[in-house]
């Protein structure tokens, strides 16, 4: 009973976790890739689509998702982000365990999974929380949780600021080689903070995060990471002199890792002006300085994840002043379009940014993707690498609107995308609708 | 005395803060307070050059002076005018903030005086809004008025801003009375020292175009004019600095610290002052030194100025004038 093959011919293939980038055809067969090249044979049974001036991609991996499900669905289902990440090429998202109630059981890792299966239409991989509730005091049962699917350990958007808590869990989950991820932020440095600390912080009378916020947690995680031998993870930093504390690590040996996220790639602090709510996100955007040392983190492979941090938030959030308003911005439709956009215009290398969002993630988490080796599931996107489009909330499909980068100009847009070798997105259709 | 038609055009719809005005901008706001204190001083206080609009103060943070000081300027000017005080409890039942604002605008004020609590609230209030909407204080962000009548103030008793020193002492951080006075005193000409514990100056102040001093006897060498500020108590209780008795031994201002600064130099305080905290009760009484009271009088003056510039850019305003 297995359905017809279909062929994608024509199409430019990039896929960094076999070096490829070359013209060819690629075979899809009982949902996974049958073949991948320049000289494959294509049977006459197969369906052909001719992907001519488009490349082919393996599906992304988008290890920072946030969603409103369970307990806040007002603002994300699973359903609605996977719609979204379907838009943006991402094939697997990585949910946040911070939500109503967190994911710290067993029973709620199969709850999201199965919820998952049920309503999205891409893979969904949960991360459970480190801690009870997120609450940084009572660690959960990693064995458990990861035996039910959880892919890593987090606490969301929150740091374990204890550090005898955050030793004993870096300690427990090196029992199974687990990933702990941490959220970077002094709570206390953080205080009131909302922004970044500096001139512009001073002048529109807001309370600034300094950077320091971020590093004495990255500096007091690698000692103990040094003393626990754990695998250790940051979903992002936002600051140059991070940069520095992960290189450092990772020159060490140490089992280290950081991602950034596609905003803080693009902007900088300056895009708060004028109490944009829009662009209050934790970690806070920083400085110009800050953004090119990430951007230069990036391109040297000590950064080596990109995530969109895709955190829904409805209008009545971010209508606010902008100390009240909610941090965060959707962002998993626009990932792959702001790093094609890096790349673009900015001549950064497209197989480093592509492995970021997908060999990278895959390799850390332990995911079966991010590759489009014979063999693999048939998780692609189709992409016109160099379309030029304008961010448009309105137009977005996240259920919240509340983009960081509405209105910019980006380079490289999603044509279709496929999970399973089922199309799951198709901008014609959406035009068309 | 009856309505006279502006001579100047104020450029904006709001006064949302300092920041943006030219120095043309604040001396055309300023010599018209002046006309305004001479008013003021006369038996017959009223003018009907507000007459038939609507201004209502919007209080979100409660404030006896800065609301009686809009209060009796839009009644000066014949203005019809409503405070309204809104707890923080109002906004917890439901009601937003916007939704607050879409309320009073379908009232028809044409002059909106608003006060928040949080730094950017009265701007994100003005794009909701189709009357002139005066910042009465948002956050640490600006307080254009309170910068006006201390300029007015300063002006009036040394004849002119441009070339004098002036040094704003204490809590900087949490400052818009700080943050208006520097932006204002800047574009005036006058060089700016900014004095206070480094636990209470704010990231990168001096790049805002100020000197920066931690100590009172540097801060206020060769200074025209001390500004001391309102320390609040809640910052005294070893979060930002140890106690009120150490503060006032460092930077509490007395006859002593004043005379680090020039022979006959000038005290202000934007009010409410605490006596035995940032300055000492005597010295705050003596009118030879004090310019506080002469603050709380120019105050009425500046925002009468300020409510009379924005009301002539409203619409209809030649309808008053009946010419059919």
């Amino acid at each position: 009973m297995s359905e017809p093959e279909r062929a994608f011919i024509n199409a430019r293939l990039i896929d960094p976790a076999q070096e490829l980038d070359t013209n060819g055809s690629l075979l899809v067969r009982d949902g996974k890739i049958a073949a991948i090249g320049t000289e494959i044979e294509i049977p006459d049974t197969a369906e052909t689509l001719d992907c001519t001036g488009l490349a082919i991609l393996p599906g992304l991996i988008d290890m920072q998702v946030f969603t409103g499900e369970p307990g806040e669905e007002h603002r994300e289902t699973l359903a609605t982000a996977s719609h979204a990440a379907a838009a943006g090429g991402v094939t697997h998202m990585v949910v946040m365990p911070n939500t109503t109630p967190a994911i710290d059981d067993a029973a709620l890792v199969d709850f999201i999974s199965r919820r998952a299966r049920g309503t999205a239409t891409v893979r969904v991989h949960p991360m459970a929380a480190i801690t009870k509730n997120c609450e940084g005091q009572t660690m959960t049962e990693f064995g458990l949780l990861r035996e039910a699917g959880a892919v890593a350990f987090t606490d969301g958007d929150r740091a374990v600021m204890n550090a005898l808590t955050m030793r004993r869990a870096l300690s427990y989950a090196s029992n199974f080689d687990a990933l702990i991820v941490q959220h970077a932020l002094d709570q206390d440095l953080q205080s009131a903070g909302v922004m970044h600390e500096g001139e512009l912080a001073t002048r529109l009378g807001l309370t600034g995060i300094p950077v320091a916020a971020e590093t004495a947690i990255i500096d007091r995680d690698i000692r103990l990471v040094e003393l626990t031998g754990a695998r250790y993870h940051i979903h992002q930093i936002s600051s140059g002199e991070s940069v520095e504390a992960v290189r450092q690590a990772k020159a060490r040996g140490l089992a280290v890792s950081c991602g950034v996220s596609a905003a803080h790639l693009m902007l900088n602090e300056n895009d708060v002006e004028n109490y944009r709510t829009f662009a209050k996100l934790n970690p806070p955007l920083r400085s110009e300085d800050d953004r090119l040392a990430l951007v230069d983190g990036l391109a040297d492979g000590t950064i080596d994840i990109v995530v969109s941090g895709h955190n829904p938030q409805d209008a009545e959030a971010k209508r606010q002043p902008f100390a009240q308003a909610a941090y965060g911005t959707v962002g998993v439709e626009t990932l792959l379009s702001v790093l094609l956009s890096l790349h673009n215009a900015h001549g950064l290398d497209l197989a480093t940014l592509i492995r970021a969002v997908t060999g990278n993630p895959a390799r850390l988490l332990d995911i079966d993707g991010g590759t489009l080796r014979a063999g693999a599931y048939a998780d692609f996107a189709l992409v016109d690498l160099e379309a030029p489009w304008i961010v448009d909330a309105d137009a977005l499909q996240s259920k919240s609107k509340n983009a960081a980068i509405e209105g910019r100009k980006l380079q490289g847009k999603v044509e279709a995308c496929f999970v399973n070798g089922h199309s799951v997105f198709d901008s014609k259709m959406e035009t068309t609708k | 005395m009856t309505s006279s038609a502006l001579n100047f055009t104020f450029p904006f719809r709001d006064l949302l803060g300092i920041e943006g005005l030219s120095a043309s901008d604040i001396t055309n706001l300023l010599d018209l307070a002046d006309t305004y204190v001479d008013l003021n001083r006369q038996i017959d206080k009223k003018t009907d050059v507000l007459r038939g609009r609507t201004q209502i103060n919007l209080f979100f943070e409660s404030s006896t002076r800065t609301q009686s000081s809009f209060e009796l300027a839009g009644k000066r000017l014949g203005a019809d005018v409503m405070n309204m005080s809104v707890s923080s409890s109002a906004l917890n039942k439901g009601e937003t903030l916007l939704d607050t604002a879409v309320t009073l605008n379908a009232m028809n004020p044409d002059l909106l005086v608003i006060r928040h609590g949080d730094s950017g609230a009265v701007a994100l209030l003005a794009q909701k809004v189709s009357c002139a909407v005066l910042n009465a204080g948002d956050g640490a962000h600006e307080h254009p008025t309170q910068a006006l009548l201390d300029a007015l103030t300063i002006r009036r008793r040394l004849g002119k801003l441009s070339g004098l020193k002036i040094a704003i002492c204490g809590d900087i951080t949490h400052s818009r009375v700080a943050r208006s006075n520097l932006l204002l005193l800047n574009a005036m000409g006058a060089q700016v020292n900014l004095v206070g514990p480094r636990t209470l100056i704010p990231a990168d102040a001096e790049r805002l175009g100020a000197n920066i001093f931690h100590s009172m006897r540097e801060g206020l060498e060769d200074c025209d004019i001390v500004m001391m500020l309102r320390i609040q108590n809640e910052r005294m209780q070893g979060a930002l600095i140890p106690s009120v008795r150490e503060y006032y031994h460092l930077y509490g201002l007395n006859r002593e610290k004043l005379g680090f600064a020039k022979p006959n130099a000038m005290v202000m305080h934007p009010g409410p002052m605490n006596r035995g905290a940032e300055i000492d009760s005597e010295l705050a009484d003596d009118t030879e030194i004090s310019l506080i009271r002469d603050q709380v009088e120019m105050g009425v003056a500046v925002r009468m100025a300020a409510l009379e510039a924005l009301a002539a850019n409203l619409p209809n305003m030649m309808q008053s004038g009946g010419t059919c």
